[in-house]
């Protein structure tokens, strides 16, 4: 218990420390087109991957559990497209992401720390932890929910191909996925992934920021932002869920 | 001029740093010497203010680094230049941005202008036309001079170095030791070099502190180094073989 209130302290004094007027804007702006690439524009790929392949497998899956002739075709878009913007687009993905993003921001700052790089910027009179960590927060927050939007588009289209290899036509599958749409749905999702995307961002760049040691304790920095990420997330799930739909 | 007062510094339990005091002197190489483990690096980590002190003061010219606002020390901290022990070069950035990053952060300068500086400054550590390389295709010595260099470029009052020579041969050693000595009397700057090579000790001593177990125990220059009666750096000089045999050649003659 101390310990934990010692990180969460530790952590709150770093997030003061971040968010701070940048020391020179063009600067600034330069460093986040630079982590908008690393953030959001790399991750393209695996999102793109991920949501296709389990939009279908969620489309056949509910295929084949529907094949009671009392149960309209139509459920399968109407259960792939809920599946997909409510948890797997906005959840799955961000724990894929924290995974990918979060290992490489965590090993990236504290490889910086260990080689004194971070103290370097500090001697030349620089905010080291608004300067390395604002802007990945900021490109998080910005690039993920772009990224979740993607996934669910993509997934879609994925449960669609699915759908059809479980002899579920093209018309049914639309009007499933038109079948009494909330579109509130896709706001608590774009809620969730902006909650995510911080906790992602920050909490792997304290696990970076705060590494002392060497290149083991890079190793295991990275491990603790995605464990602590991973659990963050899924509390936070719980929590905004509970909030926002019951 | 940098002066230290009566500095005390624990870690945990461990006592670091005892009662330091010292005049780290203008327009001289002034050096801390010491075993590993001294509190050399700790010393030279709160001139800089990455530790804190528990007590004491650290005087840049007079002002008490410690009594200021954050943003006033982040002011001083632009007129220090550092070097680091492995260079501390960014990885991602080429010769060049590593050493134009001060000025693209700190001033108003053109891009021509600031080229024309990060130019100059490599030609003063000899490394002319290296702009493009990245940190992981340099040598040793060649990532302490390019170091040198970002450390230089914004005209520091104070020049800190960490162990500047480990790691490198005893002629790129020589090298560096002069590169850092020059600068010094070019610029007319306060350099301070924490080290535990003997050879660097003779060759840029000018003003040295003799650090042992966290306690200052001598201070002098390189000449006075070789004739002191003080049992504690005798043993730690005269610790290698090269240093006891010239000793002995000098009391023959």
């Amino acid at each position: 218990m101390t310990k934990l209130l010692h990180h969460l302290g530790l952590y709150f004094i770093m997030m003061k420390k971040v968010i701070s007027t940048p020391e020179k804007w063009s600067i600034f702006r330069k460093q986040l087109v630079l982590e908008m690439e690393k953030v959001g524009l790399n991750s393209v790929g695996i999102v793109i991957i991920l949501s296709f392949f389990v939009g279908a497998v969620v489309s056949i899956q509910t295929a084949i559990n529907m094949s009671n002739p009392l149960l309209p075709s139509y459920l399968v878009g109407l259960a792939s497209r809920d599946s997909l913007i409510l948890e797997f687009s906005p959840t799955m993905i961000s724990l894929i992401l924290a995974g990918k993003v979060g290992s490489s921001i965590a090993s990236e700052i504290g490889s910086m720390r260990v080689t004194e790089q971070i103290d370097a910027l500090e001697i030349m009179g620089i905010n080291s932890a608004s300067f390395l960590i604002l802007p990945k927060i900021i490109a998080a927050i910005f690039f993920f929910p772009f990224l979740i939007i993607m996934s669910m588009s993509i997934g879609m289209i994925g449960a669609w191909a699915g759908g059809l290899s479980a002899d579920v036509t093209t018309a049914d599958f639309i009007n499933g996925l038109k079948y009494e749409f909330t579109p509130f749905y896709v706001t608590y999702a774009m809620i969730k992934t902006i909650f995510f995307a911080f906790i992602i961002s920050s909490v792997s760049a304290y696990c970076g920021y705060h590494t002392k040691g060497g290149a083991i304790a890079v190793g295991k920095s990275s491990t603790t932002a995605v464990v602590t990420s991973s659990i963050l997330i899924l509390i936070f799930n719980y929590l905004l869920t509970n909030i926002m739909l019951s | 001029m940098i002066e230290v007062q009566n500095i005390e510094k624990h870690f945990g339990v461990n006592h670091v740093l005892k009662n330091v005091s010292f005049t780290f002197e203008k327009g001289k190489t002034n050096l801390i010497i010491g075993g590993s483990g001294s509190g050399k690096t700790t010393l030279i980590k709160i001139l800089i203010g990455l530790h804190k002190i528990d007590s004491g003061t650290v005087l840049f010219n007079g002002v008490n680094f410690n009594a200021i606002k954050i943003k006033e020390q982040r002011l001083l901290r632009q007129e220090i230049g550092m070097l680091f022990q492995a260079g501390a070069l960014y990885d991602s950035m080429t010769v060049e941005e590593n050493i134009m990053f001060p000025l693209s952060m700190f001033t108003n300068k053109t891009e021509e202008e600031k080229l024309e500086r990060v130019n100059f400054c490599l030609k003063r550590v000899n490394l002319e036309g290296k702009n493009n390389l990245l940190p992981t295709e340099l040598s040793g010595g060649m990532t302490k001079r390019v170091a040198i260099a970002r450390a230089i470029v914004m005209q520091p009052k104070y020049l800190l170095c960490d162990e500047p020579n480990s790691g490198l041969d005893p002629k790129t050693a020589i090298i560096i030791d002069n590169l850092i000595q020059e600068i010094t009397k070019e610029y007319n700057i306060t350099t301070i070099v924490n080290t535990h090579d003997m050879n660097s000790v003779m060759e840029i001593g000018e003003n040295i502190a003799f650090i042992n177990h966290g306690e200052i125990w001598w201070t002098g220059n390189k000449e006075e180094l070789l004739n002191s009666d003080n049992k504690e750096l005798n043993d730690f000089v005269f610790a290698s073989e090269l240093f006891k045999r010239l000793k002995q050649e000098d009391e023959k003659c």
